[in-house]
């Protein structure tokens, strides 16, 4: 028996399939496709960056569990079994590093009018970047 | 924003170099006095300095002095917006009851998070210009959790 699973990551949702939603475990195909990881000999691997795993305990059956790939990947993993919805966040560790390296992360964000500008945009002149709500 | 960033309350503001670089890291400050008696922040200090750094009349920070002043993101930190993410795509799939949980949680995990505890107030039908914040205010103030964090640099 399966059902799906919705995965919250990176601003983005994906539907997959899995067998149980309270213990979610991912297809290998389904890890690369949606978080661009792929499980190699030598760890979770994306573009140059590996990772080391516990591989046994990564591996369940055909798939992987999700949580142990999380704690790999030191993302928080956090779920809601009634409405099979899971929301991975990102890592602090990469989020502090970033920060730290002092360049600015990018974004992309609309307008009033729905047109698109990103930081990167305004490269050569000193931005006065300011967060603000209106509650 | 909040999450690449690090912001934990608005106002919020950076200072960001020619070269896309931070040049003084997240700070609160206002852009007029409005708020002083509340918050205990003069807005002069910040446009003083950010008015000399723009006409190149003084330098931002050193890079040592940004380090030293940001405060990045803990493994809480990114729990309570994991649970942040989730409970709003409950809120707007029309699961408010089911997602408060996952609101409260977040609010446990980052309690100094304002973005996240005031933030969704609204979506959880509380008042985040009326009782519901100035509560917040009061508890934050008796667990000694300032609700802004201007830059402690000196004039």
């Amino acid at each position: 028996m399966s059902a799906n699973l919705t995965l919250l990551h990176d601003g983005r949702s994906d539907v997959i399939a899995v067998a149980d939603p309270a213990h979610p475990v991912i297809s290998p195909e389904h890890l690369e496709s949606t978080l661009g990881w792929k499980l190699q000999p030598e760890g979770l691997c994306r573009g140059l960056v590996c990772v080391p795993v516990d591989q046994d305990a990564l591996v369940a059956g055909d798939g992987l569990d999700l949580r142990v790939l999380a704690g790999a990947l030191q993302r928080p993993l956090v779920t809601d079994e009634k409405h099979a919805v899971a929301a991975l966040g990102a890592s602090h560790h990469d989020r502090g590093e970033a920060l730290a390296s002092l360049e600015a992360p990018d974004f992309t964000l609309p307008d009033l009018d729905g047109n698109l500008h990103s930081l990167s945009d305004q490269r050569g002149k000193k931005v006065l970047l300011v967060a603000y709500a209106s509650w | 924003m909040p999450d690449l960033y690090g912001m934990i309350n608005v106002p919020t503001v950076l200072w960001i170099d020619e070269e896309g670089r931070i040049a003084r890291p997240n700070d609160a400050s206002f852009a007029s006095n409005r708020f002083k008696l509340l918050t205990g922040i003069d807005s002069r200090r910040h446009l003083v300095r950010l008015r000399a750094w723009v006409r190149g009349e003084a330098p931002a920070m050193t890079p040592s002095e940004v380090r030293t002043h940001q405060q990045l993101p803990t493994a809480a930190d990114q729990e309570a917006r994991a649970e942040f993410t989730l409970a709003w795509w409950l809120s707007r799939q029309g699961h408010a009851a089911d997602a408060e949980p996952h609101y409260e949680r977040a609010g446990q995990l980052a309690p100094h998070d304002i973005t996240i505890r005031r933030g969704t107030m609204r979506t959880r039908g509380l008042n985040p210009m009326g009782a519901a914040f100035f509560k917040l205010a009061f508890k934050s103030a008796l667990a000694r959790t300032p609700l802004y964090r201007p830059i402690q640099d000196s004039p």
